[in-house]
């Protein structure tokens, strides 16, 4: 199997999809000569020209907005938001226009739109360029919300998110964008709503999104020295959910934690442990514990950035304390 | 009516008196289904809250004339004419007003989420500016596939201070997309006059399209054929290639922001006067110099088709409650 970069496996997803179909095309800002500002859509200007591939203002709004418009026509737009604390600048055309036409309209309106974004810590940018704001998106009926860790996912779902005919907002983050794995020759679509499930194990369940998947999988190996089997598995999509995986996982294990980025109050932990105390009450032995960023905005020297967000050991910590339990 | 080609030759022409009667037919079915409307809200009838456009219906009926059927538009929240301009029957816009499966929202929009997508309608919008972004988008799909239409967004003056209008008017004529702005300038915003929310004159407002390098056409909204003829104007320019339009047209309001607004903040007599003087209305009547039979038969006829709406509104069905999950998702 071919290896790809988390980044050159979102491009390879774009490339295809423009390749084969007039209605896809691209906008944001600085996404064509320069290929955006994480490079993800280097070349594909040269390839597919202004037409298809277009920068746009500095105008949020506007981007998401005539997006969706395009997206009414019959057109399959992908815009880009070059970070998502940008996303707060769009927040309107998103949660009231998007979520809301195809109901608002009595199911005449589909709004096919896909908003790919970013964020992520672990490089300084400080408070305004590394949020994790899946969770607000999971709260609004009417859209769909994808958060892929790995090349293979990442490329299987934003093909998916093309082709769904909902709006869906696709985050990636931006310290998995070098990481490589190995993928299908051929494309091969995910499905949305369905988890994978990265490593099997019979004590503990982690449900982890983003880049705290890899530090799960760590933790994950840590236990393993210790004699705990730690099962971790990835959502990929927030929304809808794969309950059911979720839940057949922790009633096999008994003990879960969950594990993101965002920081841990009114995260998708939240929903994840609601979901999980219901769906499997009588099994748990322990407290659900959730693995997240400490509450404050994410400063910029590293030593308190590195504070602030949750890492391998985090997630172990919170392994350790749900076999305590007995 | 005339055939599109007819009416778009260039720099357009004056209209004939059929061609005016049935303005005026329409935007007295639009007056009488806004009263109708207002008088059922009061009477307990009608769930929600209402905005009518009592004194600007020559807008509504004059640019939506000016549209081609698979021209595109995005309404506001004072919705009611444009989208009986642009298509909808009355009596699927009644039946959406009383929350029927009948409606042409099918019970989930209401007054302000309007929405007839086989008309062109994308939908009126309860956010102030809201539905203009999606007008770009719209252009843009059809200036990228080669589509000889236009997209329009209907905003009143209030909106061309939010953020939304700028950003869409400033995407619009860098791309030079087809694309009609209707500036539906009626000076107020609710209760705040244009000498509170606007930095220059209300009758200046127009001017906004200069900072984008937009072309402005501009009429006195109170007059339907000068609607017309500046809505067809800008539809050609839009067409063209040349880019979008500002379509800034000078309205009023005759009667509150919402149906029950006891307008605290309005000079009565400003209100009597334009009342006495702008009515769109009573302006064409004046015009045509319809004889009072005639009148008389045009009012029995619309008022009659109002009428018709409330009766098939009221025998429409309820929605079942559990469908409001129907259409979350595609
Ligand atoms: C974003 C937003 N802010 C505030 C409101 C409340 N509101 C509804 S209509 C309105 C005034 C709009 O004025 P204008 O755009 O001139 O339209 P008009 O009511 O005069 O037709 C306001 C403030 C809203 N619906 N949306
Ligand atoms: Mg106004």
């Amino acid at each position: 199997m071919p290896e790809l970069t988390y980044r050159e496996a979102v491009r390879d997803a774009l490339r295809k999809a423009l390749r084969e179909d007039e209605r896809v095309f691209l906008m944001g800002e600085d996404i064509a000569e320069m290929g955006g500002s994480m490079a993800v859509t280097q070349g594909l200007l040269e390839e597919f020209g202004p037409q298809r591939v277009r920068n746009t203002p500095i105008s949020e709004m506007a981007i998401v907005g005539s997006g969706i418009g395009a997206a009414i026509q019959g057109m399959r737009p992908v815009v880009e938001i070059m970070y998502e604390d940008f996303l707060t600048l769009s927040m309107e055309q998103l949660v009231n226009q998007a979520a809301k036409h195809r109901t608002m309209s009595g199911g005449q309106v589909r709004v096919p739109l896909t908003v790919r974004t970013q964020g992520g810590a672990g490089w300084s940018p400080g408070a305004q360029h590394a949020q994790q704001l899946e969770a607000w998106f999971v709260h609004v009926p009417g859209l769909k919300v994808v958060f892929a860790s790995t090349p293979e996912d990442v490329r299987g779902l934003l093909w998916s998110s093309i082709y769904d005919d909902n709006p869906v907002l696709f985050f990636e983050h931006r310290t998995l964008y070098p990481i490589k794995g190995e993928v299908p020759e051929e494309l091969e679509p995910i499905p949305l709503g369905k988890a994978r499930v990265h490593r099997e194990g019979e004590d503990v369940t982690v449900v982890a999104t983003g880049r705290l998947v890899h530090e799960a999988l760590r933790a994950a190996e840590e236990a393993e020295r210790d004699g705990v089997s730690v099962e971790v598995v990835d959502p990929r999509t927030l929304l809808p959910l794969d309950e059911e995986t979720i839940i057949a996982s922790v009633r096999k294990t008994t003990r879960c934690v969950t594990a993101h980025e965002a920081v841990t109050r009114g995260g998708f932990g939240a929903e994840l442990a609601a979901v999980i105390q219901h769906g499997a009450f009588d099994w748990l032995d322990a407290p659900i514990e959730r693995v997240g960023a400490k509450f404050a905005p994410l400063p910029f020297a590293p030593v308190m950035e590195q504070y602030v967000v949750p890492h391998a050991e985090d997630v172990y910590e919170a392994i350790r304390r749900t076999v305590a339990r007995g | 009516m005339t055939t599109v080609e007819e009416r778009t030759e260039p720099g357009g022409r004056p209209l004939s008196r059929d061609e005016l009667r049935s303005f005026l037919r329409e935007m007295l079915l639009i007056r009488r289904f806004e009263e109708k409307v207002e008088e059922r809200f009061r009477a307990g009838e009608l769930p929600g809250f209402l905005h009518v456009a009592i004194g600007q219906e020559a807008v509504a009926t004059g640019v939506c004339a000016a549209l081609a059927r698979e021209d595109v538009i995005a309404s506001t929240h004072r919705a009611h004419g444009h989208a009986i301009a642009k298509g909808t029957p009355v009596e699927r816009l009644m039946a959406e007003l009383y929350g029927k499966v009948e409606g042409c929202s099918r019970g989930y929009g209401g007054s302000m989420h309007l929405y007839d997508l086989e008309v062109g309608n994308l939908g009126a919008n309860a956010v102030v500016a809201g539905g203009i972004p999606g007008i770009v988008g719209a252009a843009l799909a059809f200036q990228m596939r080669g589509e000889a239409r236009v997209a329009a967004a209907f905003f009143g003056d209030g909106a061309t201070n939010t953020g939304t209008f700028h950003e869409s008017l400033n995407l619009a004529q860098l791309w030079k997309l087809p694309a009609v702005f209707v500036l539906e300038n009626n000076g107020w915003a609710e209760s705040t006059p244009a000498s509170q929310h606007l930095p220059l004159p209300v009758e200046k407002l127009g001017k906004r399209a200069a900072a984008y390098g937009m072309k402005l056409i501009e009429a006195d909204g109170q007059d339907v054929e000068a609607v017309y003829l500046a809505a067809l104007a800008a539809r050609e320019h839009a067409l063209s290639g040349k880019g979008p339009v500002l379509l800034h047209l000078r309205t009023y309001r005759l009667t509150g922001h919402y149906v029950g607004d006891p307008q605290v903040y309005r000079d009565k007599e400003e209100l009597a006067r334009e009342r006495a003087t702008r009515d769109p209305i009573e302006l064409l009547k004046a015009r045509l110099e319809l004889p009072d039979d005639d009148w008389a038969a045009l009012d029995a006829e619309v008022t009659a088709e109002v009428e018709a709406a409330v009766a098939f509104a009221k025998a429409g069905t309820d929605p079942k409650p559990e469908d409001a999950l129907k259409y979350v998702y595609a």
